[in-house]
């Protein structure tokens, strides 16, 4: 018996199974508390611990207490989204421009901006959620507590993602496709338009959706930016509910970001097949994940 | 190396190089290092004696170093109650990052070196807290550890006995399990880029060679694991240190408050504004080494590369 174990114990080709029941012990501890959240926002009951019977009555069922219905929950759910539009589409061509800029543009100024946008990446969120309030309190600038800050914020704090992506995604492309359209007659803003361009159109996508799925989950920045229960997004709600005794519907409410998150993923998959369509090479899932 | 051509076509590509990068520069001028200097401004300003607003100076020599001063004393000296908050952060920060490591580093070997069949699968599940949003999973957390909630019925072992431990009443540990949960997804996937790196045949000599399996372990993938270890840990560590919702969250006593909670709780009262700044400013300089250290070495590896 002994023998036996000792000797599965030294085969070097024997499967892995200590690390897999790790790895599987991680992801259910990982996942298990978020899909017993998600099951119980359908929750025909009060209760978020105690199952009472399905129902869609905190999605829209409850007159007054479902997200449907209760406005403060509903406005928290659109201004969410508003600002993951609006962050989303000033993040990414400002990142896309800084990469290419940087990237090609050789000196002292690139690498200084280089480095405080790396800087950017790395600082905690609450630091520059402070500095920013600080910024809009004391000095007198076109923005004013509430989305136009906030939007601010997040695009200072996500600048990065599609840089660092886009700049990645540059190192494998190298310059010679450039070269080449330059050598047959394009101007060099035409050569990044129509060559390198429509190349990193996998990297940008991918940039899209990650900022996106980020600025919908933000919370720091966007509630010291916040100017009134009008300009607070979903997470800050369920900041302030969540020890309070809330119904199923925060549930609910957290539900539809991880729905909204979801469908950012398969509508930039989408989007990004159909702009290279008819493309070799564009085979769909893989070459997107690459993009990241 | 620019482009062969005549130097006028160089110098247009420079403009236009030049050009795309500059919105982005003039963006993180105005709203990354200019809210910096304000920071400063306010921590080294005055404050207004009737509504108790700070009041930013913007001129260095003018700064007055009283509010500084003021809760630096209270840190460290007889008075000193921010001091234990300070020395939590640490402690929090510390155990949570160890925690981190060693739940990340096996499931980062496993999916990079061993899982053959359903690595996609295991990188998709490894990505999925991600697009989950930290609020709802901690939401999800203090669900479970409610008085009422699944954490005390699975305990009590379907009513064997009667287990009603309040969980979210300021225990240290429960807090740093929770910035563990939260945290740890960001430490796998870095292990994982950088344990994918390495090459398989330098592990396989090893072993040719005689080594056994843990000794290979402890002096070749180990010390080759090195960078991403360090890359991982800064990018845990680093946002744990402006963290105070997580303490918020699973335990609403200040007993097991951090340096983001002092933050927090004296941002936005009259009068404190500076202390506040005063903590930011703090922070800030514990983290810029580490930050600093991170940004040359992400470079060294991109030149490299």
């Amino acid at each position: 018996m002994i023998t036996a174990v000792r000797r599965w114990w030294s085969n070097p080709w024997r499967p892995p199974r200590v690390l897999q029941a790790l790895t599987a012990g991680y992801l259910i501890w990982s996942l298990l508390p978020v899909l017993i959240a998600v099951i119980f926002s359908f929750n025909s009951g009060r209760s978020r611990t105690l199952w009472q019977g399905f129902s869609f009555r905190w999605y829209w069922g409850d007159p007054i207490r479902s997200v449907w219905h209760d406005d403060s929950l509903h406005t928290a759910l659109v201004h969410t989204l508003v600002l993951g539009v609006l962050a989303t589409a000033i993040t990414v061509p400002l990142g896309v421009a800084f990469a290419l800029g940087v990237d090609r543009w050789h000196g002292r100024l690139p690498e200084g901006a280089n480095i405080v946008m790396l800087l950017s990446f790395v600082i905690p969120e609450t630091l520059l959620a402070v500095a920013l309030l600080f910024l809009v309190d004391h000095v007198t600038t076109p923005l004013t507590l509430g989305t136009s800050a906030q939007v601010a914020g997040l695009v200072t704090f996500q600048l990065s993602y599609p840089v660092v992506i886009v700049r990645a995604r540059l190192l494998t492309i190298g310059e010679q496709y450039e070269q080449a359209a330059i050598d047959l007659g394009a101007s060099p803003m035409g050569a990044v338009r129509r060559v390198l361009l429509p190349m990193l159109t996998p990297a940008i996508f991918a940039s899209a959706v990650l900022v996106f799925a980020d600025v919908i989950d933000d919370f720091v920045i966007v509630r010291y930016l916040s100017g009134g229960s009008s300009s607070e997004p979903t997470s800050v709600k369920i900041y302030n509910t969540a020890r309070a005794a809330p119904t199923p519907a925060l549930n609910a409410l957290a539900s539809l970001m991880l729905l909204a998150s979801f469908l950012a993923v398969v509508i930039g998959l989408l989007a990004y097949r159909w702009f290279s369509r008819g493309e070799k090479g564009a085979n769909g899932i893989k070459s997107f994940a690459d993009g990241l | 190396m620019k482009g062969a051509g005549a130097p006028a076509t160089r110098k247009r590509r420079k403009l236009l190089w030049a050009g795309l990068a500059l919105p982005g520069t003039l963006w993180l001028a105005l709203l990354f290092i200019v809210p910096m200097y304000v920071v400063f401004a306010i921590v080294f300003g005055q404050v207004d004696p009737i509504f108790r607003t700070p009041l930013p100076v913007w001129n260095p020599v003018q700064w007055n170093t009283a509010q500084f001063t003021d809760v630096f004393r209270h840190i460290v000296g007889e008075d000193g109650y921010f001091g234990p908050a300070l020395l939590r952060t640490a402690v929090f920060v510390l155990s949570a990052s160890v925690l981190c490591l060693t739940i990340a580093y096996p499931v980062a070997y496993y999916t990079a070196r061993l899982a053959r069949h359903h690595r996609n699968l295991l990188l998709a599940a490894l990505i999925a807290p991600f697009w989950i949003s930290y609020m709802m999973r901690m939401l999800a957390w203090v669900n479970l550890l409610q008085n009422d909630g699944l954490l005390n019925r699975a305990l009590s072992l379907g009513g064997l006995f009667s287990v009603n431990i309040d969980w979210l009443n300021g225990r240290s540990f429960v807090v740093v399990l929770g910035l563990v949960y939260g945290y740890v997804p960001y430490m796998i996937l870095p292990l994982y880029a950088g344990l994918d790196r390495l090459q398989p045949n330098v592990l396989e000599a090893a072993r040719d060679l005689g080594a056994g399996r843990f000794d290979t372990f402890r002096r070749v993938t180990l010390p080759l694991s090195r960078p991403a270890i360090v890359a991982s840990v800064l990018l845990t560590c680093l946002p744990m240190l402006g963290d105070y919702f997580t303490n918020d969250l699973l335990s609403g006593s200040p007993s097991t408050s951090m340096v983001g909670n002092l933050i927090n709780n004296t941002v936005l009262t009259p009068g404190q504004t500076g202390q506040a700044g005063a903590f930011v400013l703090l922070v800030l300089v514990v983290s810029l080494v580490p930050m600093i250290w991170y940004v040359r070495s992400t470079r060294a590896e991109g030149l490299a590369a």
